[in-house]
């Protein structure tokens, strides 16, 4: 039975052993490394467009609301409780009550009609409820559902809302989420592909060390290691360039999107990768890594027997 | 300790490398496996490190029968033969040391005993001091005799030899089969392949002498021949 001793030793030197393999390559390595960064920066890329998308979708569906017209026989006292039922209701955000004399008096403000609403006998407008869906409500189907109940009232004469906008920028935003997915795993492919073809060449041009080792006893297992932590390093590095890439690229665009964006009245910020993210990223390209190692060397190493 | 009874081997392309083959080499022996080029030696090593399987007949080695042997336990069985070979299979782009530690660092040993065992096998073969250098530095005879360190470094019970003196010159040969000699006098068993007759002679060790597949002569160990069977190398302390 191994000791947990020799067992960590035993990986440390085939660690240190892939990384001397690795810096005697220089150039190989780094390339590998660099197009394992790429293949990991372009979704990483499109992720952070979605997530910037979200964020600037989100400045926009704040200011989705329902407009709920009450008949016009409800009396004030009533509207007044209906209100404060919304506000109970799952999924609502913000509800402000605008009473009909108050509708009436702006109206008579602003519309310039004050002397023939004089001539009116009563107040011909209904109270109305403004109701904005919270964060998780902020979507066609939270604000349907709203649009459902709050029409089911017998209190209510009509509902209001222009959801298709909400719909279209929401259709778009899957889209791109969908793209992003997609893109992950084609390129998650794609660094299995070249981590695994890298491995392979490794092993090809070492296969006379293989066979001597496996002569004097050696395992597929011990044979395999050092080309595994290879991948984990190749994979490690990748990680962290694409990391670098993305937030350079991010900081070129900061300016001129924020710049953009004051163009449109608006204080967007672009986001960059968080720095969970980054770690997600680092570690699922070590992950990565170690996968396409695997795949390219499992097979072969098996195959590869002493000759004496 | 090595038996092979009624062997046969042929392989993929048909062509028979060994028919009908007995021999049987005790604990402790130091013997000679001649014959010219093609007769079958090499098969016969083949079979022993379990690089070939035979197609028929049984190899005990170590009272181990090789040929039901799963592969997931052929590493183990390995680990137990002490292996030469006559071109060296040296790790070139490694130091002597690591040449000389590979059979430990593919086993369990601790690495504090790795280098105790490493500087005595290479102070058994008059290398130690090289510790850090190229085998390509070194002489082909130092060459071979990192092979043969590398070979006792694990403190086999088994050592097989595939010519290992067909580089050599004469002086160097002998050189070589007296460091075989001194293993075999702690009682590993030894197994040589060489078709150099000279030596052969010289040594006047036990033979089997093979051709054409064939054994020709195996006369059958003398039972008080051979070190006592011990289950290690004392020379590599």
């Amino acid at each position: 039975m191994i000791s947990p001793g020799t067992y960590f030793s035993r990986h440390a030197q085939a660690l240190l052993s892939a990384f001397g393999r690795l810096i005697r390559q220089p150039l190989g390595t780094l390339l590998t490394i660099f197009v394992i960064a790429i293949a990991l920066a372009l979704p990483s890329t499109l992720w952070l467009v979605v997530k910037n998308a979200r964020i600037a979708a989100g400045d926009v569906t704040d200011s989705i609301e329902l407009s709920i017209f009450f008949k016009t026989d409800v009396p004030l006292e009533k509207a007044e409780q209906l209100t404060a039922a919304a506000r109970q209701r799952p999924g609502v955000g913000e509800v402000t009550l605008i009473p009909a004399d108050d509708a009436l008096e702006e109206f008579r403000r602003y519309s310039g009609f004050g002397a023939a609403l004089d001539a009116l006998q009563g107040n011909p407008l209904p109270h109305v409820i403004i109701v904005r869906p919270d964060t998780a409500y902020a979507n066609p189907q939270g604000v349907e559902s709203l649009k459902r109940y709050l029409s089911a009232w017998p209190e209510v004469e009509t509902v209001q809302f222009d959801g298709e906008w909400v719909r279209r920028l929401t259709a778009i935003l899957d889209l791109l989420r969908n793209v992003f997915a997609v893109f992950a795993v084609v390129l998650g492919v794609g660094v299995l592909a070249v981590v695994g073809n890298a491995i392979r060449l490794e092993i090809r041009a070492r296969r006379s060390e293989i066979e001597v080792t496996k002569l004097v006893g050696g395992t597929n297992a011990f044979v395999r290691r050092p080309f595994l932590f290879e991948g984990v390093i190749f994979g490690l590095f990748g990680g962290a360039a694409a990391v670098g890439v993305v937030s350079l690229a991010v900081a070129s665009l900061i300016e001129p999107v924020g710049r953009l964006a004051a163009l449109y009245g608006g204080r967007f910020a672009l986001t960059g990768l968080e720095p969970l993210e980054a770690l997600v990223l680092i570690f699922g390209g070590s992950l990565l890594g170690v996968l396409g190692a695997w795949l390219g060397a499992a097979r072969l190493i098996a195959r590869i027997e002493a000759r004496g | 300790m090595i038996r092979f009874d009624h062997v046969f081997k042929q392989y993929p392309n048909g062509r028979e490398a060994l028919h009908d083959v007995s021999f049987e080499v005790k604990a402790g022996e130091f013997v000679f496996l001649t014959g010219r080029s093609g007769a079958g030696k090499s098969s016969v090593l083949k079979l022993l490190t379990l690089i070939e399987r035979p197609t028929r007949g049984t190899v005990t080695v170590n009272g181990q029968e090789t040929s039901t042997l799963p592969a997931r336990a052929i590493p183990a069985y390995r680990r137990r033969l002490g292996i030469v070979f006559q071109d060296h299979q040296l790790l070139m782009d490694r130091p002597v040391y690591d040449n000389v530690a590979l059979p430990l660092m593919v086993s369990d040993t601790r690495f504090r005993d790795i280098d105790k065992r490493v500087r005595a096998a290479l102070d058994q073969v008059g290398l130690l001091g090289k510790e850090r250098v190229s085998p390509a530095e070194l002489s082909i005879g130092e060459q071979q005799r990192i092979g043969i360190a590398r070979a006792v470094v694990a403190r086999p019970t088994v050592l097989i030899a595939d010519e290992p003196t067909g580089n050599l010159d004469h002086g160097l040969a002998r050189e070589v089969m007296n460091l075989f000699r001194r293993f075999q006098d702690v009682g590993v068993t030894v197994l040589i392949a060489t078709h150099d007759m000279a030596l052969v002679r010289e040594f006047a060790q036990r033979e089997i002498l093979i051709d054409d597949g064939r054994v020709f002569s195996a006369t059958p160990p003398d039972p008080g021949s051979g070190a006592s069977p011990t289950s290690g190398m004392g020379v590599v302390a």
